[in-house]
């Protein structure tokens, strides 16, 4: 580590590119806690927005027409809005409404940090891709493979825990892979409203540091990785879940 | 006429009344009726073949049985429980009542022995190891000794419906249900098949079957439907119904199929 600090600075002493977030150790403690935030929001969003998904995909074929009619609503306004809207709309527009809370130090906070309002909006608005996702890999499992389920006894719930969502799952992988990646980029967003993320805390050392291109080219080389350390995993997932004979997972 | 709802309960069953007895079951798709004024009893150990042309209303009839299909009108007792009533207890009835499918459909994700295990765990909750002692036992007896860990896309149509056989039998049902389940299959795999529900019935197992194996339905069977447009055309023990059918809608079927 120092070897590489020492490395960081001599590359600033001699050709002026600046990575100070390498050499200098509260430039460092921030970017790491930036990283450290990205994936956190991501990951915490990954796994709200899948049980948005299964819930509402679910509900979604609900015998029940207002529940289904609530779900659609759901649906349809968080994907024809644009997220940094929603962010916005809930920090600005939803967190003003709610009753305020008294810290240990007697101060009067919000209910819900900046933070906790990012991650119910990253989960809300790639939950709802989350349901029409799985709603795909729901619909291709055929009625006859429920009906077996029914015969042998399972209920509603039970047929779809155990039969459909597996299945399904398979199916709307690649779907699936698609939004998670966008989720975890559209972390970016929690900029707006001072979450403490890469980006916020990126901006915050070019603005002292004054180097924006170096700090620039660091924040799109790390996004890349994430994605990639994200695509991997879907990816072993996908291969763990092919069943031999069925979908892509061999040949019948 | 539906049962109404919190009727008494029924009297206990036994094995001297018929283990299923349908009276008078009406049912329609939107304007088209299937099931015109339908029934029939089955007693205990018998095996009931329901023969007659597509469209006739045999399919939908084995499903109203275990309720896989609401009936509009009428009356369906298994073993004096009946069917077409609200508060039914569903579970009660699918674990009296097995179903085995055209389509085999098995769970894919599964492979042969988890499928046999499944519901006996998730649904009726048994203990696992019992249950897989089971399961092996049955897919020995459905002749799929070393096919345990094989996925159903691995399997041909024959094997995956001895599965799906083996799977029914799993729930310990007194009754079982065979929808067809030859007419997916090539002819030379429909042998095997009948061979396991032949064993089956010769065990005393219920069986109530909808075929197009004329020739398997006159062996095994102790009493033959004729169903056309929705309702039993004729009926009789199969020596006598194969020999002399007395109507005619019955001998041009029969005429065309044999």
């Amino acid at each position: 580590m120092d070897l590489l600090a020492e490395w960081a600075r001599s590359l600033y002493e001699t050709t002026g590119i600046n990575l100070s977030y390498i050499y200098d150790p509260w430039d460092r403690a921030r970017f790491l806690s930036g990283l450290w935030m990205t994936i956190y929001l991501s990951v915490v969003g990954v796994i709200f927005s899948l049980i948005i998904g299964a819930v509402g995909a679910w509900a979604q074929s609900s015998p029940l027409a207002p529940v289904r009619w609530l779900v659609n609503a759901f649906v349809t306004f968080f994907r024809n809005t644009p997220p940094l809207v929603q962010i916005l709309f809930f920090y600005f527009g939803l967190s003003p409404l709610l009753p305020r809370v008294e810290d240990p130090d007697g101060m009067m906070q919000p209910l819900l940090s900046s933070v906790q309002w990012a991650i119910i909006a990253l989960s809300l608005f790639a939950g709802a891709f989350n349901i029409e996702i799985f709603r795909s890999g729901i619909e291709a499992v055929p009625n006859s493979t429920k009906e077996a389920g029914e015969a042998l006894g399972y209920t509603r719930l039970g047929v779809y825990r155990h039969i459909v969502l597996p299945l399904a799952l398979r199916v709307c992988l690649p779907a699936l892979n698609n939004n998670l990646v966008n989720l975890l980029k559209v972390t970016s967003l929690a900029y707006a409203i001072a979450v403490p993320e890469l980006l916020y805390v990126c901006k915050q050392i070019w603005t002292d540091r004054q180097n924006v291109p170096e700090m620039m080219i660091t924040l799109l080389v790390v996004y890349v990785l994430l994605v990639g350390v994200l695509v991997w995993g879907m990816h072993r997932w996908e291969r763990a879940l092919a069943i031999p004979g069925y979908g892509q997972g061999g040949v019948r | 006429m539906k049962a109404p709802i919190g009727a008494p309960a029924a009297a206990p069953w036994t094995p001297d009344q018929p283990i299923v007895s349908i009276r008078s079951v009406r049912k329609s798709f939107g304007a088209l009726e299937v099931l015109k004024d339908v029934s029939f009893d089955v007693r205990k150990g018998e095996v009931v073949c329901i023969i007659g042309p597509s469209g006739s209303g045999k399919s939908t009839l084995i499903r109203c049985i275990n309720a896989l299909v609401p009936i509009d009108q009428g009356s369906i007792l298994v073993e004096n429980q009946e069917v077409n009533d609200p508060a039914l207890d569903k579970l009660m009835l699918r674990r009296k009542v097995g179903m085995v499918f055209q389509q085999y459909n098995l769970f894919p994700h599964k492979t042969a022995l988890q499928n046999v295990m499944m519901a006996p765990i998730q649904v009726l909750k048994q203990n696992k190891a019992e249950v897989e002692e089971r399961a092996r036992s049955l897919l020995a007896k459905v002749r799929l000794t070393g096919k345990e860990n094989s996925y159903p896309g691995e399997l041909s149509g024959g094997q995956q419906q001895r599965v799906a056989i083996a799977r029914s039998l799993a729930m310990r049902p007194d009754i079982m249900l065979f929808d067809e389940v030859t007419a997916a299959l090539d002819p030379e795999t429909v042998k095997e098949v009948l061979v396991t529900i032949r064993e089956l019935a010769e065990e005393g197992m219920t069986c109530i079957l909808v075929t197009h194996e004329m020739k398997f339905a006159r062996e095994i069977a102790d009493h033959i439907y004729f169903t056309d447009r929705g309702v039993i055309v004729e009926h009789g023990p199969p020596e006598e119904f194969f020999a002399n059918a007395k109507d005619e809608r019955t001998r041009a079927f029969l005429g065309q199929i044999l």
